[in-house]
């Protein structure tokens, strides 16, 4: 399954590396990464496959929102569908 | 990829807008239920229905998670119970009401609608039982949701029904006085009622759809206001263009829900409902978007033509992001479940007189609305009679849910929790119309009814 996860933290080191190597320990495959500062804030969007991992939905989702938790992290995955339905014709 | 601007801008709509899905409403169809022993016909029904929604919660559930996207209720219309119970022996309808709530519980939905009755042209034998049972049945279940067609633009006005639910509705109250007559806020009377509408209190499951369906009702005030937000002082061009865009991002992803519910559940999609249903919740409110397009407080004299344009921009930009719209489509203005309503009706510029003329270019009609304990029966019939007349000569559903707070007077209000909030009391014309209501027959269809 295509989902897109957002990530929304103030800014500081290791952001990045954290949230990709949990999902490479789950397995989840990143096919898209995109990333900006805004005014201090860290906002990071990504396109993933969780297709290739062991783990269902619900178990990655769960494992990035506790790790969100730990570290501070607004982390959010969802379904990419979701996305084109809302903004393509 | 998709734009980084599109994704937070969905992101920051279900985080900080209240973006949701309001319902999904699984439709079943109890026709096959129908015997002449009424408790075997309620057996029937609590099996059937906990046999076709068995999975619904679990299945809602699971769609939120996996799309991140609240989906607030869960809940089953079923074929008017007048209809299914009209071969039973006896007339202990409660019995029916019974195997509904048990059979909600069961399956974990928080409302059932379709303890109904259709006599918009009179009354079969059935439909005078169930009405008849309606405030104890109200008054003994927690999740039974009831409604009455009382009129249609092909039938005319049915004032004996107008009439006999004045007095239902006045008994409804009293039966549940301990919590401010809780019971009238699960009982509606409609004109023009329609068979697919997913919210309650008035869905049911009507006699011209499938065996089971799925219909969708959306939500989104807030994101409507964030979104006129940012066109402030804008012409009213721009404001429908921008409530339009707006509409169709919410419906879109009502479409997709509802899309998926049905593909999970196995079970055809039937509609999504384009309305823009409010909660008690702040920015979540209607009210609030009439006054951010320039109105001072929500009913002050612009409020009929902000909301008109509200309306049409909704179903506008709606129609096209779903296959099958229907329902009851537009702007709800429910007075109790919206907190902009509710701080109007408080400072005294919206009025029962004003919310009237609203519900012309409304979805809906005088909805969640308490009145004073001492509100005659016959002035409730008359509200109800003024309400299906705007329906019949416009061509529109309306509907009238009115709770007269026992015990309470103008300047009291009247606490419900949850969806359903708390209302203010508001004051109705005190000069009777008991010899207008006790004429009783058939107020005509009007001369456009005959189209063919």
């Amino acid at each position: 399954m295509k989902a897109i996860m957002t990530v929304i933290a103030p800014d500081r080191v290791g952001i990045i590396a954290g949230v990709c190597s949990l999902l490479a320990d789950m397995g989840v495959n990143i096919l898209d990464l995109n990333q900006t500062v805004m005014e201090g804030i860290f906002t990071m969007t990504l396109l993933v496959d969780t297709g290739t991992s062991s783990h269902t939905f619900d178990e990655i989702r769960a494992a990035l929102i506790s790790r969100g938790e730990e570290e501070s992290l607004s982390i959010h995955i969802q379904r990419a569908d979701i996305f084109e339905a809302m903004h393509r014709v | 990829m998709l734009n980084i601007s599109d994704i937070m801008q969905t992101v920051n709509m279900i985080d900080h807008q209240h973006l949701d899905i309001r319902t999904i409403t699984l439709g079943i169809s109890l026709y096959d239920c129908a015997d002449s022993d009424i408790q075997k016909c309620a057996r029937k029904i609590h099996d059937k229905i906990c046999r076709k929604a068995e999975r619904l919660v679990a299945t809602g559930e699971e769609i939120e998670r996996e799309y991140g996207i609240p989906i607030i209720n869960k809940r089953i219309s079923v074929t008017p119970i007048a209809q299914v119970a009209a071969s039973c022996d006896g007339d202990e309808y409660s019995v029916i009401g019974k195997a509904l709530d048990d059979a909600a519980r069961e399956c974990g939905v928080n409302f059932i609608g379709g303890y109904s009755a259709l006599v918009h042209k009179g009354f079969t034998e059935s439909d005078r039982k169930l009405i008849m049972s309606i405030p104890e049945t109200l008054a003994n279940t927690g999740l039974v949701c009831s409604s009455v067609n009382v009129a249609t633009t092909k039938a005319g006005i049915n004032m004996d029904a107008v009439a006999l639910m004045g007095r239902i509705i006045k008994s409804t109250a009293e039966m549940t006085a301990e919590n401010d007559g809780l019971g009238c806020a699960k009982l509606v009377v409609f004109a023009n009622a329609v068979e697919d509408n997913p919210f309650m209190a008035g869905a049911f499951h009507g006699a011209g759809e499938p065996e089971c369906v799925i219909n969708v009702g959306v939500s989104g005030p807030g994101v409507v206001l964030r979104a006129l937000q940012d066109v402030k002082g804008a012409s009213f061009d721009v404001v429908a263009e921008t409530v339009k865009r707006t509409a169709f991002r919410i419906t879109r992803m009502g479409q997709v829900v509802a899309n998926a519910a049905s593909e999970r559940l196995g079970v055809p999609f039937g509609i999504v409902d384009l309305s823009l249903a409010p909660t008690p919740a702040k920015g979540d409110s209607v009210a609030r978007i009439l006054e951010e397009m320039g109105l001072e407080v929500c009913g002050t004299h612009g409020t009929t033509a902000a909301l008109a344009l509200l309306n049409d921009a909704v179903k506008k930009g709606g129609v096209m992001a779903s296959g099958h719209v229907g329902g009851l489509s537009g702007a709800f203005i429910p007075v109790s479940e919206d907190e902009g309503m509710i701080e109007a009706v408080k400072s005294g510029s919206l009025s029962i007189e004003k919310l009237e003329a609203m519900t012309c270019v409304c979805s809906v009609g005088l909805d969640m609305i308490a009145v004073p304990g001492d509100t005659s029966a016959e002035t409730i019939s008359a509200i109800i009679a003024d309400e299906a007349a705007i329906g019949v000569i416009n061509n529109k559903t309306t509907a009238v849910r009115i709770i007269p707070a026992p015990g309470k007077s103008v300047g009291d209000s009247v606490e419900f929790g949850g969806l359903l909030g708390n209302a203010p009391v508001m004051s109705v014309n005190s000069a009777g119309s008991s010899e207008f209501i006790a004429r009783g027959g058939r107020i005509p269809a009007p001369i456009h009814s005959l189209r063919n």
